[in-house]
């Protein structure tokens, strides 16, 4: 019982160390080496949150948003998925799949010297919506969603 | 250090379209090894883009990015000669630049 005890308390002061000198939380970990990353919006597991964490408002459906991704993918590991608008004053472009651990997949920061049309491969996990959400300079958030089957996850072990 | 990218830059028109294919392991933190022991999360968490030193794009990926990750971009006003330079930062804090000539 004893020495049970004593290795209790050994190891619980090991872990207050380790998260005293920033070594256990891998997130913070992460945060601190590439600032400017949003942690809190890639933890987010919906659509609301992740738009929560970004700070921007609900967003709402429009014709202006295009999202290109297959019908049916045949492995979720690699899925192919493109993101545009052709509308003028596109601050972000966000390509989330709805059913992932955690729906947001990449961020792209639109400048005057980029068009507002990115093209990735993300995985997914199983079937569900792609959204493509662009993020206006006047505050509007507007999207596209297409719904992806998969037949093979891409995220089993 | 990690492997090169290749990028492709190619110029139509007034734009330029920049394919890049990175070279990483995108590991999500979900998976599990044979022992059951959840593999570390590594991904690339995020990338720049510059046309001849200015900045152009910038984004944030999270690990649901597919493994070896691709991206399509287009730059306005890039013609054959520019250089295009690409850079990545990865939660380990690892980092790789390469660098293309638009043709």
């Amino acid at each position: 019982m004893h020495t049970r005890r004593h290795a209790l308390t050994a190891s619980a002061r090991l872990a207050l160390l380790l998260l005293g000198a920033g070594v256990l939380p891998a997130a913070a970990q992460a945060q601190a080496q590439a600032a400017g990353f949003n942690q809190a919006a890639f933890d987010a597991k919906s659509l609301a949150d992740v738009m929560k964490a970004l700070g921007a408002n609900a967003p709402t459906a429009s014709g202006d948003v295009a999202v290109s991704a297959p019908d049916i993918a045949e492995n979720g590991a690699v899925v192919p998925v493109g993101a545009s608008s052709a509308l003028p004053g596109v601050k972000r472009l966000l390509v989330l799949v709805e059913k992932n651990p955690s729906a947001l997949s990449a961020i792209f920061d639109v400048s005057d010297m980029v068009d507002a049309n990115f093209s990735t491969r993300v995985k997914m996990g199983q079937s569900s919506d792609v959204y493509a959400v662009a993020m206006m300079n006047d505050g509007r958030v507007l999207y596209a969603k297409k719904e992806v089957k998969v037949t093979l996850g891409g995220c089993g072990g | 250090m990690a492997d090169p990218m290749r990028i492709r830059a190619q110029a139509a028109g007034d734009k330029a379209t920049v394919r890049v294919l990175m070279a990483h392991e995108m590991e999500t933190g979900q998976r599990k090894d044979a022992a059951g022991k959840t593999i570390p999360a590594w991904y690339i968490q995020q990338v720049h883009a510059k046309l001849n030193g200015k900045d152009v794009l910038s984004a944030q990926w999270g690990p649901a990015v597919a493994k070896n990750p691709f991206l399509q971009f287009m730059i306005k006003g890039a013609k054959a000669g520019d250089k295009v330079s690409v850079s990545w930062v990865d939660n380990r804090g690892d980092t790789r630049s390469d660098e293309a000539v638009v043709t």
